[in-house]
């Protein structure tokens, strides 16, 4: 089982989880995150002059697949994420030890 | 009848009738409709306290919050308090050496619904009272712009009790009580440029040398955490400003009328041109129109009375530029008056106490005077004067009564109390849970 953190433009969510779901992933955990890559910030206006924001508001997604459907979730979130501009996002993957579903206490690939 | 008769009683008569005037003036009608305007615009101008609390708290950030918009809403209550005890009597009451009211009129002792005609003969002196009452409110409230984010509580509730004592209520009696020496000289300040503008803001720069930078100042971002609020702060403002300027003609009349329009063109006319310059350096800000409004609000408030619509629309759109680019240079000198109140209410008060020397003419107010353009310069000297005067005691008095809280009492919370955030540690609250 493999980890998928993917750190998105807030606007691409909705996309993504179709996307997914199409692929047959359904689950997943959403956060609103602030970050910065080579997008770097963002200078806003003040009353007179301008001040700079350091990091962007994103969207970070956390979802747990069976190994065998690693490319499928990462092939559908950069299919629909993808722009090609500095700002798109990163995809992180890391092995998981254990997943339990609270309800019913199946373990492992079962309870993903 | 006899002769003698007919002429005893033509004696009289005549005397009646001579007598009517003379108890007319010694006893002075109270007009309803002057009344009535005056009421309503003090309502109006007791609005601007609590919106000014929302103008300046969107501007700070989230922690800080309820702290900002605090420091607006007790002073409406404790400068209440502080004006009926005995502020009223300091910078309205009996003249003493042209400086300061006598304590005659303590605890309102005298102010009753019988008009005072060296102030309003057509009104009760209860409603002159509470329509200054509401100037002396607003104008304490003002200065809290420079020091948000940091002040402790205790510390401002004392300083700005000392302020409105010792700054507001002489230089109230300078200019607009019977005997102060400014009114004497001839200055011109319909509405407040110097007594209210040039003295909150000139002394938000002077404790801002005080009280020093916010942590972080100039180094990390200080987003303005809530600008839709500051935008209703400064359309309640721009509302509440038709009693500011209007209700100071203290009658419902022209002049009142006159007043209320050259509020709203020079309000206008800043607002567009701030949202001109903000698009010229970069894209039309929102925060920009809001902050033009209130300075075009400012520099017309001295002159309201006195100048045309097209001098008011001049006055205005020079307002915007004055105050835009004194944000900038104040930015870059590393001072952190925090909400700019220096910029705005200092130099666009400033500026309308200038601008009132240039622009006013009879035309407008028979009891005013003329100004440079209509061929009185001497007008403007003297307003120039009133404006030095203004500036140097404000400045001066603010910094000796900062230093004095701030060897008693302490200006500055704790370094980790101003990273948590003045709601939590002022007041064991927070704005948004």
């Amino acid at each position: 089982m493999k980890k998928i953190e993917a750190v998105i433009r807030p606007e691409n969510l909705d996309a993504i989880r179709v996307s997914l779901q199409e692929k047959g992933i359904i689950g997943m955990t959403v956060e609103e995150v602030q970050g910065r890559g080579r997008q770097k910030g963002v200078c806003l206006q003040w009353r007179a002059g301008e001040y700079c924001v350091e990091f962007l508001p994103k969207i970070k997604i956390d979802l747990v697949v069976d190994d065998k459907d690693v490319e499928n979730a990462i092939e559908a979130i950069t299919k629909v994420a993808r722009t090609g501009k500095n700002g798109d996002g990163k995809i992180f993957i890391s092995p998981v030890e254990q997943v339990v579903r609270i309800s019913s206490g199946e373990r492992g690939k079962e309870a993903i | 009848m006899s002769l003698k008769k007919s002429i005893y009683w033509s004696v009289i008569m005549v005397l009646l009738l001579l007598s009517v005037p003379a108890l007319a003036a010694d006893a002075p009608k109270v007009d309803s409709g002057d009344t009535a305007w005056v009421l309503a615009s003090s309502a109006l101008v007791m609005i601007m306290t609590p919106a000014l609390g929302l103008f300046y708290g969107g501007m700070v950030r989230k922690k800080n919050a309820l702290s900002t918009i605090m420091f607006s809403f007790v002073i409406l209550a404790l400068i209440s308090v502080q004006w009926v005890l005995y502020g009223y009597s300091l910078a309205f009451g009996p003249d003493i050496g042209h400086v300061i009211g006598n304590l005659d009129w303590l605890g309102l002792n005298g102010v009753g619904q019988e008009p005072n005609t060296d102030y309003a003969a057509t009104i009760p002196a209860l409603a002159y009272m509470i329509f200054q009452a509401m100037f002396a409110i607003i104008t304490v409230a003002l200065i809290s712009g420079a020091f948000v984010e940091r002040i402790k509580f205790k510390a401002f509730m004392v300083f700005s009790l000392l302020w409105a004592t010792l700054v507001y209520d002489p230089i109230a009696h300078w200019v607009w009580g019977v005997g102060g020496f400014l009114r004497n000289m001839g200055a011109l300040d319909f509405a407040g440029g110097t007594v209210v503008h040039i003295s909150s803001g000139v002394s938000a720069l002077a404790i801002a040398f005080v009280i020093g930078k916010r942590k972080g100042f100039g180094k990390q971002a200080m987003e303005p955490h809530n600008i839709p609020m500051v935008v209703l702060g400064a359309a309640l403002l721009w509302f509440g400003w038709f009693g500011f300027n209007g209700g100071s003609a203290v009658a419902s009349n022209g002049l009142a009328t006159s007043a209320f329009v050259v509020t709203n063109t020079a309000a206008a006319a800043a607002a567009l041109m701030w949202t001109l310059l903000s698009w010229y350096h970069k894209r039309p800000s929102v925060l920009g129109a809001a902050t033009g409004g209130v300075v075009g609000l400012v520099a017309i408030t001295p002159a309201s009375g006195f100048v045309t619509p097209m001098a008011a629309i001049v006055i205005g759109a020079v307002g915007a530029v004055i105050s835009y680019y004194a944000m900038l240079f104040r930015s870059k000198q590393n001072v952190d008056d925090s909400l700019d109140v220096w910029a705005c209410h200092g130099l666009g008060g400033t500026w309308g106490a200038i601008a009132t020397g240039i622009f006013a003419t009879v035309a407008v107010n028979s009891a005013g005077a003329n100004g440079l353009l209509y061929g009185n310069p001497g007008q403007l000297t003297t307003q120039i004067i009133a404006v030095a005067v203004t500036w140097v005691y404000a400045f001066v008095m603010t910094v000796i009564l900062a230093k004095v809280v701030d060897a008693t009492i302490g200006l500055r919370v704790p370094d980790e109390e101003e990273a948590v955030g003045l709601d939590i540690s002022q007041h064991a609250e927070k704005a948004y849970s």
